[in-house]
């Protein structure tokens, strides 16, 4: 294992431990939701560590087609695998808090359905790369399919937002969320995004180490 | 090889590769060509013709080397490439709904080509097919279809010519028509690489003869004074076992 | 060639072709017949139900003729290898993709207001007070699915799994026209201003030129190699 993929390990480890234990023990139960709230320590994180996914993804693909260099599309094909995963923990822990919360485990409520939709682009990106056989087109089609999906996330995301809404408003933006609760919210967003980079750095290696093995294949 | 100043400045490729999913379709392929020849390239199928045909018209990119057509470089000068080379593919790239006239209308308009008054009709003339330039190319016999895309070509005067078996559903007269063509062009200084499985007749257009097997150019030198059994012995030879 | 010397003579040829073709609009027009005795079968017998949903019925069935149409954009070009001789034009490749947007747009238009006439006809919607408010919202819809479609078309084109990826790979991203068109839709057909929600409007109008320049700009990419 290499000297990066260790070293983000170890410190995504320790953040998780540090962030599951500050927030599902430590921190005190919310007034109204009581402790299935807790699971806002995971769920918030987690979709905000998918948009920082997202984003290196449209970056890169960016980068891809300007500069062709095959690092670019490596990054962008393993940054929108973690940030699909992420994506469905979003859904799955927003399930969870929702069926105690709603009573229900789905509804339509805008930010959930936006998540939703978000998951879906972005799968799509991947079946899409799964079914070009040649990797350099593949990384081409991808790249548009990043970069239009993240414009459209923008949208999508107002329109469903004034099509309907049953969220709470975000708790970060409306800076209502009492201090108590912020320390351990912010600690497990950083260790949801080592662990993102920590998911990135082995997910690369992967791919490179793939491209070495294809490449000997050839007899280059 | 690359004179520049002059208009017809020749093909020089070098160590061309093109890999595909695993294979190397094009291995270390070395080529020149001189204003006025014609390289007629034989092979067995899947020896890579028409990968390199299609490098050479820069609808595909190598993955490896070099080459300069016309004094254009492959792959940073490609919309320059592409003003001075046709290619005649498998597939027509005919609209079947189109009538002849305006397919090669069409043609010559994607390309910002103004051609003279008369010339669509004077090319569909000289393929024989007068007739029925203005007739649904669906309603055409596929011999009929292959001379529309010969009229194409004849549409423009460009410096290098890249043929993917040519000689395809042509009928005598029309091949005619093709090589009297063929010998106008390389009289301007024209160029051509030709891909054809047709030793008898590609045999007598080529001023240059190569063999491409297994995506290696095994053979290419002029034609000198190699007759066609020698050829076709030769040609058996260095690609036993790669098939026909 | 300058990009819309190029657009036109793409545009030009498509408008031709679809004059001359047995399929088409034929076969959209159709297809979107059956949509409508569909729905009706589906929805059960009183009407009341099939106006309410009219909108997004509406919406339903554009989407649905067309996927089919845009992936028929670049099947033309697929018989007979036409794509290549396209591919090889010197320059900016852009205007291929703003005639094939052009075109899919007309065609789509055309098609929708049959689907309209035909959805009075046999629901007795009332389309006096839609008129003219309908045509503004089904252009500004069309655009934005369109701008999208015809660029995914052209990448699927070619791939084997095409008929079910152009589906999973457009609808998602067409939501954020799904949601304003049929909302406007509704006002139209009810009669109201359509500036009664404005911000329904802006929403369609930037989404459509968002997506037509990144559209006009990723383009090129997809025709390479």
């Amino acid at each position: 294992m290499d000297r990066l993929g260790v070293t983000l390990g170890l410190g995504a480890g320790a953040l998780v431990v540090a962030g599951l234990w500050m927030g599902l023990v430590q921190a005190p139960p919310d007034a109204v939701q009581g402790e299935v709230q807790r699971i806002m320590y995971l769920h918030v994180p987690s979709i905000l560590t998918a948009y920082l996914a997202f984003t290196v993804v449209l970056v890169c693909s960016i980068g891809y087609l300007v500069r062709g260099t095959r690092g670019w599309d490596r990054l962008a094909h393993a940054s929108a695998e973690v940030g699909v995963v992420f994506t469905a923990i979003t859904l799955f822990t927003g399930a969870i808090w929702g069926k105690p919360t709603w009573g229900v485990w789905w509804t339509w409520d805008a930010r959930l359905t936006g998540t939703a939709v978000l998951f879906l682009v972005y799968l799509g990106y991947l079946m899409l790369r799964s079914v070009v056989e040649d990797q350099d087109r593949a990384g081409r089609y991808a790249a548009v399919v990043g970069i239009l999906g993240f414009f459209d996330m923008i949208f999508t995301h107002m329109a469903v937002e004034w099509f309907r809404t049953l969220h709470q408003s975000s708790s970060l933006q409306r800076g209502t969320i009492d201090t108590a609760l912020k320390l351990p919210l912010y600690v497990n967003l950083l260790a949801f995004v080592v662990l993102y980079a920590y998911f990135l750095a082995r997910r690369l290696r992967l791919a490179a180490l793939d491209e070495a093995v294809e490449a000997r294949d050839l007899g280059e | 090889m690359v004179q520049s100043g002059t208009s017809v400045v020749g093909v020089t490729v070098r160590g061309l590769g093109k890999a595909f999913r695993g294979t190397w379709a094009l291995r270390g392929v070395d080529l020149d060509l001189a204003p006025g020849e014609t390289l007629v390239l034989f092979g067995p199928n899947g020896s890579g013709k028409t990968t390199l045909l299609k490098i050479l018209a820069t609808l595909v990119r190598p993955t490896r080397g070099s080459g300069v057509v016309s004094g254009a470089d492959l792959v940073r000068a490609r919309d320059q490439i592409r003003h001075r080379v046709e290619i005649l593919s498998h597939g027509s790239a005919l609209y079947e709904e189109l009538s002849p006239r305006e397919n090669l209308s069409f043609a010559a308009a994607i390309r910002g080509d103004r051609p003279a008054e008369g010339a669509v009709a004077a090319a569909l003339e000289r393929v024989g097919l007068g007739e029925v330039a203005d007739e649904r190319v669906r309603t055409l016999s596929s011999g009929m279809k292959r001379r529309i895309t010969l009229a194409r070509l004849l549409l423009r005067r460009v410096d290098l010519w890249l043929l993917d078996e040519p000689y395809t559903n042509l009928d005598r007269e029309a091949t005619k028509v093709l090589e009297a063509a063929l010998q106008e062009h390389q009289e301007r200084g024209g160029m051509a690489v030709i891909a054809t499985h047709n030793f008898l007749d590609g045999f007598k257009l080529a001023t240059r003869l190569a063999i491409l097997a297994r995506g290696r150019l095994i053979l290419d030198e002029p034609r000198g004074t190699m007759t066609l059994p020698a050829f076709q012995e030769l040609y058996a030879l260095r690609t036993e076992g790669g098939g026909r | 060639m300058n990009f819309l010397a190029l657009a036109a003579e793409i545009l030009r040829k498509d408008l031709r072709i679809e004059a001359r073709s047995r399929e088409g609009v034929n076969t959209l027009l159709f297809f979107s017949a059956l949509l409508v005795f569909l729905f009706r079968f589906a929805l059960g017998p009183t009407e009341a139900q099939v106006r309410q949903g009219a909108p997004g019925l509406l919406w339903f069935a554009f989407i649905l003729t067309g996927l089919w149409g845009m992936a028929r954009a670049f099947q033309i070009e697929r018989e007979n290898d036409c794509l290549e001789a396209l591919r090889l034009v010197p320059g900016d490749l852009g205007g291929l993709y703003l005639g094939k947007v052009v075109g899919g747009c007309c065609m789509m238009v055309a098609t929708e207001l049959a689907i309209v006439v035909m959805f009075g006809l046999f629901f007795h919607l009332d389309l006096w007070p839609a008129g003219v408010r309908l045509v503004p919202v089904l252009i500004l819809g069309t655009v934005g699915f369109v701008a999208i479609g015809t660029l995914f078309a052209a990448i699927t084109a070619h791939l084997k799994a095409r008929e079910v990826l152009l589906p999973l790979l457009l609808l998602p991203l067409v939501i954020p026209v799904l949601l304003p068109a049929s909302r406007l839709t509704e006002l139209a057909l009810a009669g109201e201003s359509l500036g009664a929600e404005p911000h329904w409007l802006r929403l369609l109008l930037v989404f459509d030129l968002v997506f037509l320049v990144l559209g006009y700009l990723t383009f090129p990419f997809v025709m390479e190699d």
